[in-house]
Formats: C-alpha cells, structure tokens, sequence
C-alpha cells in the first residue's frame, strides 16, 4: 500500500494504484471523460489534470502512479485553472448542439462544461466537421461530437474482445470510424454508447423519440439469458422507452448484452396481443376476459372427464417468472396432472429420476472471473451467455486456460488453450477420453457409472491436455452450455463432465439458458417435482417431460396429451423438434395459449384461444438466475391493453375451476408459498445425477448431422419482435453450413441454393462453406421461420443439390 | 494479393519479434507493400491484417497516421517538400511553388501523365539543409534552389 494525501486527506493505494484509484477511494471526484474505471488508462482527454506537490506542471490523476508521501490537490487554483485551460480546448470544436443531442441532459462533457467552461469561447475558427458514421442498426453516430476519449475504441479491444472501432488520422483530422464501412457487429456493442461522454455514439432505436429528463428510472431483471443482468427501465407515458445496465458487480458489471439493452423494442411491438381471443369456427374473434376464461375451464373440465387428468399438459417457458411457473404447475397438479414442463429445447431426460436437483452454474458469477482453467463444453457461448463470454475472456487475460469441446468453432475472441471440434455425436467420446486422461494422472480408478463409456475410447493429446489443465490450474470449472443441454446425449455428457470435475476436482455447472431455467426446477415446473414448496409433491411426481407431452420422445412412454396450456412460449421455435411438436398440437382437443404476442402464423392452426399476458415489464415476479441468486421485480408499466399478469390470469384460472389455494391477492403472497422459509435455496441447487450408467456412447448413424443452435435475437419471443436486434449481423439468415469437403461430395458451391431435410419436412436454404465444422455436419440454426418446418435440433439430416 | 519476393520481406520483418506480437511488423509490412503496389489499397491493407493476425482497422490506424503511406493511387515520383517553418524561412515555400510552377499541379494533385505528385510534406529533420524535399519517400534532396529543382525535374522525366 502507498500512503498519498488528496486535498488534505490520507489515503491508502494499493500498490501501482494511481492518484485516481485514491481519489476514488476518497470519494472525491476528478473530472475525467477518456478514464473508466473497467477500461485501460489511455490519459488523453486531459480533464484530469490535479496538481501534485513538487511537480513542475499538472499531472492527470488517471495516469499517474501514487508515490509514498505525494501530495495531491484535486481543487487547487493551479489544478482548477488547467481543468478550465483543457475544458475550453476541448470545446474549440465540439458543437453547441446540445438542444437536440439525445446524450443532453446525460452528458459527461454538459455537466463539466456547466462546471468548468467559460460562457463564451475566444475562439471564432470554423469548427471541424467529421462524416458520421454508419455503425449498423444499434448506434448512431454524430461524430463532429466526438472528443476523441477513445473509450469506445478500448471497449472493442479490451471488453468486446474484438477491435471494430479505430481512430484513424491525426491530430486535427483524427477521427473515430470502422475499417471501410463496415458496422459494428458485436454482440455487447450498446455498452459504447453508455461509455461514450457526449453524444458522439448514441442509441439508434431511442433517438429522438424522448428526453432524458422526460423518463422515469424503474429497477428491473432482464428475462433473457441466465445472467439476470440488472436493469434500469426506463419508461415515459407508460411506454418502455430505453433499458440500460443496473451496475452490480457480482452479475453484469456495469455491462449489459445487445440482448438485453435493445430486445425492449419489442415490449412495443405491433405484435402485442391486447385482448383475448377464440377461435369459433375456424376464425379468431376478439372476445372478454370472463368469455375466454370460462371458455378454456370448460374446455379443461372437458378434456379431464374425457380423458383423465393425465389429458390435461401444461408447458412454459423458462424466461417466465417464478410465481407464473409456480401457479401453472399448481393449477395442474391440483387437476390431477403430473404433466408440467418447461425444458422444450432439452430432448434427452434419461436421467431425469437421478437428478438430486436443480441444475445451476455451480459456482457464483463473480468467481468466473478468478478462475484458472475452464472447460465448456457444447455452446455457442458468446451468443448464449454474451456477459459470461466477456467474464471468461477477462479471466483468459489473467492467465486463465479456456478449453472447449464443441461442434463449432465460432471465434470466442480469446485465446483457447485447448481445443476439440468434435462432431455432437462424438462429443461424449471426446468426454471420456479427458475422462480416463484425468484419472491416469490422478492415478485414481474410474468410476463403475462411465466404465463401459471409458473403456471405448483411446486418449488423444488433446483430450490428455484438457484433463492436464484442468488438473494444474485452480479454481477450475466445467461448464454444459445450451448445445449440450439440447444434446440427444445430455445425460450422458453430463455423467461424464460430473466425474471429470470429481476427479479433477473443478467445479461443476450447468449454464442457465434463460432467465429463469434455475428457478422453473425450484418451483415444480418440471415433472418429477424437485422444489422448495410442500405444495405440488401431493400429486404424485410422476407426469410427462416436454418431450413426451409434445410426442418428440423417440421412445414415448406416455401418450401424449389430449389438452394443452402454454405459457409464454412459441413451440414452433421453443421447442427441440418443431414438425413434431406442431403435429401434436395440431391433433389436440385444447391449446391454450398464454401469450403476450398475437398468433404467430404457425399458431392459427393450432391454438384454440390465447390469453394476453404482460410481458416482464408489466407484471411483477422474481427470476433465480444461473447462480442461484433470487431477484425479485416490480412490473414498470400498466399492461398493455387487456393483457394482465399471468399469475392473475392463473388464479382466477384456479377459481374458475373450482381448485383449492387459487386465493392470492398479491405477488407477494405467492411468493412466501413459494419460499415459505425465506429465500435460502442453496440446499435446493444440485448438479449431481447418482446412480446413472453412462451406456453405448459411440457414433451413431452413417448420414450427415445436423448442429441446430438457437440464434442469439430468436431465443425468447420478446427479442423476436425487437426489430433493430433483427436487423443486426447476428440476426441473418439461417444458411445450411457445411465444411467443404461435404460441399464438393453435394457438387453444390457455397452461394447455392439447397434442399435441406429432416423428416418429411424440408426447407430451403444457401449452402455457406465453413470448414472449421467436423466432418459430415451441418449447421442450420434452429427457432428461426425458415427453419421451422424441420426437424430435431440435432439427429439425421439430408442436404440435397438441387 | 502480395507478390512472394514482397511476403518473403514481411516475413524476415516478423521474425524479428516474438510469435504472439506479429503485429510488430505492421509498420514494415506496410511500406513493402507500398513498394510493390505504389499506393495502399483497402483491400491490400486488409491483407496485411489478416497476415499479421491483427483488426483491419488497427492497419488503417498505423496508414491513415504516418503521412508517407499513400492512401490514394500516386504518380510514378512523389515529390514531398517540407513547408515546416525552418524551410519556409530558408525558401521551402519558394521551393514549392517552383514545383507547382514546373509542374503545372498544386498539393496532393498528379500530373496528366501520371509521372508527377506533389505533396506537402511535415519536416523531415534536415533543417539545416533547408530546403528539403523527399522523392518517393526514400531519395532526400538538400538545398533545393530553382535550379537544383529544374535539374531534378530533367533527371527524373527522362
């Protein structure tokens, strides 16, 4: 630690901490624009200047060392006068636009301006003029703002982890632009227009359209992916207006994914379902709350007299709150249905009776940041976990070995240590094999539950290198991403990644799809109920998974159901095998459907009445986020129309039904039903599956596979409809990509035009070239229109030349 | 896209620096294609970052700061004469305007057979043989009166 006094006060930095860093520890505040505290020191705004006791000149506090006994004045007449003298330099060309800027009132540069700017400037120049820019759908630019802080330059190289943005020219004719035109592409690219001090880079989907001022500040969780990333909504006239990061170091920093910040557009999309509806006769007709709730009572009551209890599924979506899940599966059980799920996507519940609870990261979010070696296996993870990516490229710059076992092999934008492309059906052979390499240099036995696995397989170099480094390096983790919770093998990958981490001795976890993956488990939503309420144990645990419920099962147990109620979900792009899913659908009695959008065109068909519910920004809830972590929100707008909450619209459901415990008047109350012990759920989080053999892991079929990801901006039915995200890079078209030693055995080039099929439905779509696929797989994204009409998300696929 | 005689100049550039830092080598590699191409294209520069590993918009920043990268197609001699102040007051102006004079073209503009660019050059740390001027670059010219200009000019039309 370095003793250093700022304006009279002691303080403590600790060693090759700046004057800044004390400053900060201080409370006091230096005027700054280029410093930030997530970002490297560049020290070229100058704002910071201070003056320190024996030096000749100002120095700027962010880029000067503390010194044992240094003397600092942040507020001397020596450091106010530099703090003026860079203050109007900085001004000789910035424009007086401020009237009509969107960063006013917000903005860094305003502020110190007020603080430190004379009334008038002596300067009477023409100001430069720089061209905007086109950055792509996201940012806006008005770069005559710019102040050239380059903040955003170093969030590309240092944060995003890859360098779009560049200062090109030279003093006067310097300027902030992308290499020849091209956009700004990354996945977490808002977070420039947060870190931007003027208005140079501005959000293009909020321009104009209200004053800073005009907005009220409401708290709020995303309902994405499993981060749970901390929001601040903002809203005028009851209209979400902006979202931007809520600061908590321990889940998003002071970051936020595009996902996150920009999927609000569809909050306010034209899609928005605002009334109930039933289908009569073929036709939609609009109708009232009391006629479409008596409609779908009568329509369960039916299908329970007809068929049983065991009729009647209800399936929802994991991005919904904990009380929705909580009152959808109660409603159910009280019916006397087991049949209650929210893993669509999952296609593999083998080992779903082992399960010793609900799957979570294993560890906390912050801790991904200290650990030394990690292994993912199965994700698109940049695209999945946007903010996790960012943490373990953070951890990867600290000396951190990031090893990955994966069907594809898109750009994390870090450096990998280890790295196996295997195709999805040789993944769990590639697990065995770091298996058996982690138990020779542990010299320890292998477990009987992955013997018969281990014993197929012989160690390649890199299997031996990921154990190695797993071994080596502490903490270490293993991480399941989305592919592999998809997998047609998940539980077996899973066993084996369990005993690896065992033997290992890295922690082990399960990367939360979305917001509320870890939560659904907790609350029942699953059919052998797991959870922290007595409530739902009462009806036996046994009920149809998603997969059986939907007849995606390749080896069906049960039938499947006769009535269904959805919950915030689109099962023709929810859901593993959507042919198979839409089939079934289209065979049942009753789809309900809860939705906040209007019938999706393959839902006409289907559904027998929707039910508009409030989206997260409408309703009140709590989402448990891959850590574990319970966070509870307030609805920030009235809901839109008719559309209510969904646990309203369940509990008069409950009454209609003349089912007991449906008497709640408040959030809250379900809630305290849900933890009636308070929120401690850690006893609740288990990733360990006991007892299951891992059998016959070797490759299966001789056709051509298929790798089917969920796009980023089509994972849940709100970013669907956010129109600036779909229009974004990451949003493109599905294309079939094949390596080209598969496109040269088709005769088809990259470009063409090709049919792709998977059982009797059959798309088509531009064969892309992308060797760095394993052999005969193909890569056709999943949940998107032009790919619903196809199969499972991964299994046999054919491509033909056309 | 670079000719194997000029890859093989880069790559004796980037084996000077460790593996991980081939980026060192950008300075270099760009004043080789340079040779080769007469000016920087974007897609030559592009080139350049996918063989050294780097962002293309890293390229651009090192070309667009160092004023003797071309940007722009030039003529077959770049003529750089320094106006800096110890020149202009040792006749670096005259000197200039001779050229434009001799070559009927002002700054940053070629001559109609495409022999000939003028450009303002920033100083060149030849004060005291003020004036300066730079061809193509490399060849330094000292105490450039008009008629050491004219014979230059006669030299290099030839």
């Amino acid at each position: 630690m370095t003793n250093i006094e700022i304006d009279g006060k002691q303080v403590a930095v600790p060693k090759g901490g700046t004057v800044m860093d004390g400053a900060r520890q201080l409370g006091i505040y230096i005027p700054h624009f280029c410093y930030h505290k997530k970002l490297s020191i560049a020290a070229n705004c100058r704002m910071c200047l201070v003056q320190v006791e024996k030096a000749p000149k100002p120095l700027p506090a962010c880029s000067t060392p503390a010194v044992e006994g240094m003397k600092v004045s942040t507020h001397s007449a020596q450091a106010v006068t530099a703090q003026k003298g860079v203050m109007e330099f900085l001004l000789i060309n910035h424009p007086l636009d401020c009237p009509i800027c969107d960063q006013g009132g917000e903005c860094q540069l305003q502020d110190l301006a007020v603080g430190y700017g004379a009334s008038a400037s002596r300067y009477t120049e023409p100001k430069r003029v720089v061209v905007n820019k086109n950055l792509g759908p996201l940012i806006s630019t008005d770069m005559t703002r710019c102040i050239l802080c380059t903040r955003c330059v170093r969030f590309g190289q240092e944060i995003a982890g890859i360098m779009e943005l560049g200062m090109a020219g030279r003093g006067e004719h310097a300027e902030i632009l992308s290499f020849v035109g091209s956009t700004v592409d990354s996945e977490l690219s808002g977070n420039m227009i947060d870190l931007c001090p003027v208005g140079a880079l501005v959000s293009k989907p909020f321009r104009y359209s209200a004053r800073t001022w005009e907005l009220s500040r409401r708290k709020s969780v995303s309902p994405h992916c499993g981060l749970g990333s901390n929001l601040v909504v903002q809203i005028k006239q009851n209209r979400v207006m902006r979202v931007l990061p809520r600061e908590n170091e321990e889940i998003n920093e002071c970051w936020l994914s595009d996902k996150d910040r920009f999927s609000y557009e569809g909050l306010n999309s034209e899609e928005r379902l605002t009334t109930p509806m039933i289908k009569l006769d073929g036709q939609w007709q609009g109708c009232d709350w009391q006629a479409a709730l008596e409609f779908v009572a009568t329509g369960l009551k039916a299908a329970k007299e007809k068929h049983g209890a065991q009729g009647i599924g209800a399936l929802a979506s994991p991005h919904s709150t904990l009380e929705e899940l909580y009152l959808l599966q109660k409603l159910v059980r009280t019916m006397g249905s087991g049949n209650v799920d929210h893993r669509l996507r999952q296609s593999d519940f083998r080992a779903d009776s082992q399960s010793q609870g609900a799957p979570w990261l294993g560890m906390k979010i912050a801790g991904i940041s200290q650990l030394k070696s990690v292994l993912v296996i199965g994700s698109t993870l940049r695209k999945d976990h946007p903010l996790i990516a960012q943490r373990l490229r953070q951890a990867v710059k600290q000396g951190a070995q990031l090893n990955l076992i994966n069907p594809v092999d898109d750009d994390l934008l870090t450096k990998i240590a280890n790295h196996a492309v295997v195709a999805p059906a040789a993944m769990a052979a590639m697990l065995a094999q770091v298996l058996q390499a982690a138990a020779e240099l542990k010299a320890v036995e292998i477990p009987d539950a992955v013997k018969n696995a281990v014993n197929t397989v012989s160690v390649t170099d890199t299997a031996r290198a990921i154990a190695a480094s797993l071994i080596d390096n502490k903490p270490a983790a293993i991480f399941l991403g989305n592919l592999t919770q998809h997998h047609p093998q998940y539980a077996d990958i899973h066993v084996l990644a369990q005993h690896i981490a065992q033997i290992t001795e890295a922690s082990f976890g399960v990367l939360g799809e979305a917001a509320n993956s870890v939560g659904a488990y907790l609350v029942g939503a699953v059919p052998g109920a797991v959870g922290t309420s007595t409530s739902y144990s009462q009806v036996g645990a046994s009920g149809s998974n998603a997969s059986q419920m939907l007849g995606m099962s390749t080896t069906p147990t049960a039938e499947p159901c006769r009535a269904y109620v959805l919950m915030n979900l689109e099962p023709e792009f929810d859901s593993h095998n959507p042919q198979q899913a839409m089939k079934t659908l289209a065979a049942a009695d009753l789809v309900v459907m809860m939705s906040a959008y209007k019938k999706h065109a393959a839902s006409v068909d289907y559904a027998d009445v929707l039910l508009p519910i409030a989206p997260f920004t409408e309703t009140s809830g709590t989402f448990v986020n891959t850590e574990g972590r319970v966070q509870s929100f307030n609805g920030v707008v009235a809901p839109l129309g008719e559309a209510r909450p969904a646990w309203k619209v369940l509990r008069v459901l409950g009454n209609l039904l003349q089912l007991d415990g449906f008497d709640y008047e408040t959030p809250e109350q379900v809630r305290a039903e849900i933890f009636p012990d308070g929120s401690d759920i850690s006893t609740w989080l288990d990733n360990r599956l006991d007892n299951f053999t891992v059998g016959e892991i070797g490759q299966t079929g001789a056709g051509l596979q298929r790798i089917g990801e969920v796009p980023i901006y089509q994972a849940d039915p709100i970013v669907r409809r956010a129109e600036s995200l779909q229009r974004t890079h990451d949003a493109a078209a599905p294309a079939a990509w094949m390596p080209g030693a598969l496109l040269d055995r088709l005769g088809v080039r990259a470009g063409d035009t090709v049919k792709v099929k998977q059982g009797d439905g059959e798309v088509l779509l531009p064969a892309a070239r992308d060797d760095k696929l394993p052999a005969n797989c193909v890569r056709v994204a999943s949940a998107h229109p032009l790919t619903v009409a196809l199969g499972a998300m991964f299994g046999e696929i054919t491509v033909e030349k056309l | 896209m670079l000719s194997a005689e000029t890859i093989k100049k880069i790559d004796h550039e980037v084996a000077k620096y460790p593996a991980d830092q081939k980026q060192s080598a950008v300075m270099s590699a760009l004043a080789f294609a340079q040779d080769e191409k007469g000016w920087l294209a974007n897609e030559t520069m592009d080139f350049i970052a996918h063989y050294l590993g780097m962002p293309a918009i890293a390229v651009y920043e090192v070309a667009t700061f160092y004023n003797m990268y071309n940007l722009q197609p030039v003529g077959k001699y770049k003529v750089t004469v320094c106006t800096n102040l110890p020149c202009a007051l040792s006749g670096g102006n005259d000197a200039a305007a001779r050229l434009k004079q001799k070559l009927g073209i002002g700054f940053n503009q070629t001559t109609a057979d495409g022999k000939f660019t003028l450009k303002e050059g920033e100083c060149m740390g030849a004060c005291g043989d003020a004036p300066v001027l730079l061809v193509n670059n490399k060849r330094m010219c000292s105490f450039m009166s008009d008629d050491k200009i004219d014979q230059l000019l006669e030299e290099l039309s030839k």
